[in-house]
């Protein structure tokens, strides 16, 4: 029997404010333990909740971004179980009235299009770490890092609508994409703040009813995500097939082994006791405020690939790649505005060069007058890759080290004509042998005079002049 | 000296007439002599109180008055965050739990000039209506000394019945101010829901939790409460209006004034004659001096009991979930693991009434029990709120008893915790509905124990229960201090 996969993506991201989600306290990564920590988030006696209005801003931003619909109206809610990181013995998240619903990523895989719909978009605050014994020099018991305690989160749950794990990678990888354009979230699988769960169930093909789900945790990073799916696609799959049946259970993907390992089954599924968090008022968000923050969304990856690949005719792929991170895509449009003549070529080399971009050590310029010089004949390709070298080295503009190096490549059929003479009356011997046929030492001549100009020479010319020369 | 008034007492300092170091000394006299047999402080900071006297008295010397309580010794209920001095919600769980932090409110007595003498007793986590749930023993009734002094705030209404402080700040969840106030004499406020920051209270019922003023008379509680009142920014749910002058509502004349008698209030089982007299007789006063009598109808009165049963116990089981031994407060010994630890400290932490009302809120809390408990429970609040707002479409202030009877004698409804709870029948009503209440002295039993009346008003109307309350206090003397 023929068995389909359906999936479903949970996604939390940490919202990169410079603040936590109800207090003051500093939200930056990698700070000495219990640094960024005060009454509030460690839950002393007493303390109170205050919503760091950035945060909203961010959720909604995002929502705008995957075509959500803005609840005017949503509500935080007690999310209660007992944990040593987490101080209050409840965290606040939003649960019934979340703050966005129903909307969509578009994603691509294999040439075609296919749109994944986003349930709802919430906000909620993290927990604490953490740190257990002989994982850090002297500990001697589990301890409690409470500076993640209220960091902010979104939490973005797709609809069942994925059916593959390839689908799963591009929706996640298209989805960081997003955030990552909107500077809302740094996209880091690694330190956690872009994290995935997923829950999956096969079913026949062509049944409608879904089949027994399991939840999946623990994959930190979207190849993980695509080889746990892939195994447990299969590990259920086999199951039925052994004539067995898949149980709703919690499982926790084991990278090192491959596998999937049960965690806990829907006995031992806590009861949270949602209820409203009476500490804080509902979320109003005025449509007003919605429609400011409308206009604050940048284009996004896959309309930017549209608009490339149409206004620039470069490649899909390459309009991609460049996409895929908003600072190089827009380097591309700053160098193809200097020069806009072939913006195949300067896309190539954006791409190539797009680590220098990143770092920030190179101008559309530099890659501009690269491409433009190589097109007008006035450097070689080898010259510009040593030009665009120096330029990250130096940060001196590429046109003037050229000019103090000397690298203009020579054209002037004068000058070559003297020295390709001297090349033919140094090599008589050659010189018979292609009058003889061997057309092919043409290129040993080419390469003979390109050695005495070091390089300079542009090459279409001196071939030219040497067949000229030698009377062909 | 302790019979003054808050107002005597803080214009004696400010004219030099008096010290505030002699003024806290012998209020310090008094709670050393006093507290022994009636308990109404958990801890008495006589060292640090007669340092800030001392610094009230060289400020004023240069002529600076701190603020309108410049020098006057007052108390807190033991459920405000004082940060380095111990707070222990009356719970053996915080019993040497030191804040790192001031609660919005003792911040604003500090500004205020006043001195702070000490923590005062309470039900543990203001769980109780006798004061007899604390970890640290029962306060007593400075009236009758085998009688209980209300509760939760039972220890600041003891104080200020004793002339232990001029004045106290208490907390009224379901009556906890109103009702202690009640039943040692004295007046009590509960202000609007959003009036007092709940920042550094530690939590009960989040939705119902409201700090407010305990005194010996309406215009003491009003400066009182003008002092705590106002908008903060770290608790969400204060209110950003204006605090109005109430001190000088209390001057006004009830001229005009209507008054509403619920009549679900009057009609109830249980309520005590002399009570009912009492009540009678402060309404007469009131229409002696111009106001009218409205009978009204509070139809949903008698669920608000069963709703609040459900309401502030499913807070509270998650507002105390953080008190699990991690961090902070007592840790049980154990060899177990971290579950065993976590339950071991709360079943020895918490007591009785705190882990019944645990249990209780988590079960109405859990799946499948939500809707019918949580859920339902929340629709007849929204029809007490109705209730109220219709009335206050008629009329401008309602009068009820504040509790049923007078003083019971301690451990006379420890033991039945549903007929503990009809104590705050009368006062519950107003905290499910947000709306301000006041308590206010209005006779003596033949026992010659004091009973109170309540006022409550629309919302933000305090202005109104205090004009109403002075004058029922004009019209009826009665002894401020307690005949110790």
């Amino acid at each position: 029997m023929e068995y389909e996969a359906v999936i479903g993506l949970e996604v939390h991201a940490q919202l990169s404010t410079r603040s936590k989600i109800f207090c003051a306290c500093s939200a930056s990564f990698g700070s000495p333990p219990n640094e960024n920590t005060c009454p509030v988030c460690t839950g002393m006696p007493g303390v109170l909740p205050v919503l760091n209005r950035r945060v909203v801003e961010f959720a909604v931003r995002t929502a705008l971004a995957t075509s959500c619909t803005v609840q005017k109206r949503s509500v935080f809610a007690r999310k209660n179980y007992f944990y040593p990181d987490l101080p209050k013995a409840y965290q606040i998240s939003q649960y019934e009235l979340p703050l966005a619903l129903a909307g969509h990523i578009d994603i691509e895989l294999n040439g075609g299009t296919k749109r994944i719909g986003i349930t709802r978009i919430h906000m909620e605050e993290d927990a604490g770490k953490l740190v257990h014994e002989g994982e850090f020099a002297g500990a001697q018991a589990s301890l409690a890092d409470l500076n993640r305690c209220s960091v902010p989160l979104m939490e973005i749950v797709s609809e069942p609508d994925i059916r593959t794990p390839e689908e799963a990678g591009a929706y996640l990888r298209r989805l960081r994409d997003i955030l990552v354009y909107l500077e809302v979230c740094d996209g880091n699988m690694e330190e956690g703040s872009f994290r995935c769960d997923a829950n999956v169930s096969v079913r026949p093909k062509g049944q409608e009813k879904f089949g027994t789900k399991a939840e999946l945790k623990n994959m930190n990073s979207f190849r993980n995500v695509e080889k746990a799916l892939e195994y447990e696609i299969r590990r259920q799959i086999e199951r039925i097939e052994d004539g067995g049946k898949v149980v709703q259970e919690t499982r926790l993907w084991d990278a090192a082994a491959a596998v999937t390992v049960s965690m806990r089954g829907k006995e031992e599924a806590h009861d949270y006791r949602y209820f409203p968090d009476p500490d804080l008022l509902p979320l109003m968000v005025e449509e007003a405020w919605v429609e400011e923050l409308r206009k604050t969304i940048p284009e996004l990856p896959g309309e930017k690939v549209a608009r490339f690949v149409k206004a620039y005719g470069i490649p899909r792929y390459d309009a991609w790649l460049l996409a895929s991170s908003r600072s190089l895509a827009d380097f591309f449009e700053a160098s193809a505005a200097v020069y806009g003549a072939n913006p195949k070529v300067t896309a190539n080399e954006c791409i190539h060069w797009k680590d220098a971009v990143a770092a920030g050590r190179l101008t559309p310029e530099t890659i501009a007058h690269a491409v433009e010089d190589r097109e007008s004949g006035a450097i070689s390709a080898t010259v510009s890759k040593t030009l665009v070298e120096l330029a990250i080295e130096t940060g001196k503009p590429i046109r003037r080290i050229r000019d103090e190096k000397g690298l203009t490549q020579v054209s002037d059929t004068g000058a070559l004509e003297e020295i390709a003479a001297k090349v033919l009356a140094a090599n008589p011997k050659e010189v018979e042998s292609y009058r003889n046929g061997k057309a092919g030492l043409l290129s040993f001549f080419v390469g003979q005079v390109m050695k005495e100009t070091r390089g300079k020479a542009n090459p279409r010319i001196v071939q030219e002049v040497l067949k000229k020369k030698l009377g062909v | 000296m302790h019979e003054w008034t808050l107002l005597e007492a803080a214009q004696k300092v400010r004219a030099n007439e008096i010290s505030s170091r002699e003024l806290t000394r012998a209020v310090l006299e008094r709670i050393e002599r006093l507290n022994p047999a009636i308990n109404a402080y958990i801890t008495v900071l006589a060292e640090k109180a007669m340092r800030d006297a001392q610094s009230c008295d060289e400020a004023l010397a240069k002529g600076l008055v701190r603020g309108p309580l410049h020098g006057v010794p007052v108390g807190l209920k033991d459920i405000f965050c004082t940060r380095g001095i111990r707070t222990t919600c009356g719970s053996r769980i915080l019993q040497n739990f030191l804040p790192p932090y001031d609660a919005a409110v003792t911040e604003k007595i500090a500004a205020s000039g006043a001195v702070l003498l000490g923590k005062q007793n309470m039900d543990e986590f203001a769980m109780g209506s006798s004061t007899e749930t604390s970890c640290f023993g029962p306060t007593r009734n400075p009236w009758a000394i085998d009688r209980i002094p209300g509760g939760s705030s039972g220890g600041t209404a003891a104080a200020v019945a004793a002339g232990m402080c001029f004045a106290g700040v208490g907390t009224d969840t379901g009556g906890s101010i109103r009702q202690p106030a009640s039943v040692c004499g004295v007046v009590g406020v509960k202000p609007t829901y959003g009036r007092v920051s709940r920042y550094g209270m530690i939590a009960f019922a989040s939705s119902l939790d409201q700090g407010g003023a305990v005194a010996r008379t309406v215009p003491d509680a009003a400066v009182m409460l003008s002092v705590i009142a106002g908008h903060d920014r770290r608790d969400s749910t204060s209110v950003d209006i204006p605090v109005p002058d109430y001190l000088a509502a209390t001057e006004k004349s009830v001229k005009g004034m209507k008054v509403g008698l619920p009549r679900e209030y009057f009609g109830a089982g249980g309520l005590d004659p002399a009570v009912r007299a009492a009540v009678e007789k402060a309404l007469a006063s009131l229409a002696e001096q111009g106001a009218e009598a409205v009978e009204i109808s509070l139809p949903h009165t008698e669920f608000a009991l069963s709703a609040y049963y459900i309401l502030a116990p499913a807070e509270a089981s998650s507002n105390l979930a953080r008190y699990d031994g991690v961090r902070y407060g007592y840790r049980a010994e154990t060899d177990g693991g971290l579950i065993e630890m976590m339950s071991k400290t709360r079943a020895q932490g918490f007591g009785a009434e705190v882990k019944r009302r645990i249990m209780i809120g988590t079960y109405a809390l859990s799946a499948g029990y939500y809707e019918a408990y949580y859920g339902k429970a929340q629709k007849v609040r929204t029809l007490i709120r109705r209730d109220f707002e219709s009335a206050f479409s008629k009329v401008d202030a309602i009068l009820t008893p504040t509790a049923p009877t007078p003083a019971f004698r301690l451990g006379e409804k420890l033991a039945d915790p549903l007929t503990m709870y009809l104590s705050d029948i009368f006062t519950i009503p107003c905290n499910l509905a947000g709306i301000p209440g006041i308590s206010v002295p209005c006779g003596i039993s033949p026992d010659g124990l004091p009973i109170g009346a309540q006022i409550l008003g629309n919302h933000f109307r305090e202005e109104t229960l205090f004009t109403a309350a002075a004058a029922i206090e004009r019209a009826i003397p009665l002894p401020r201090v307690a005949p110790l």
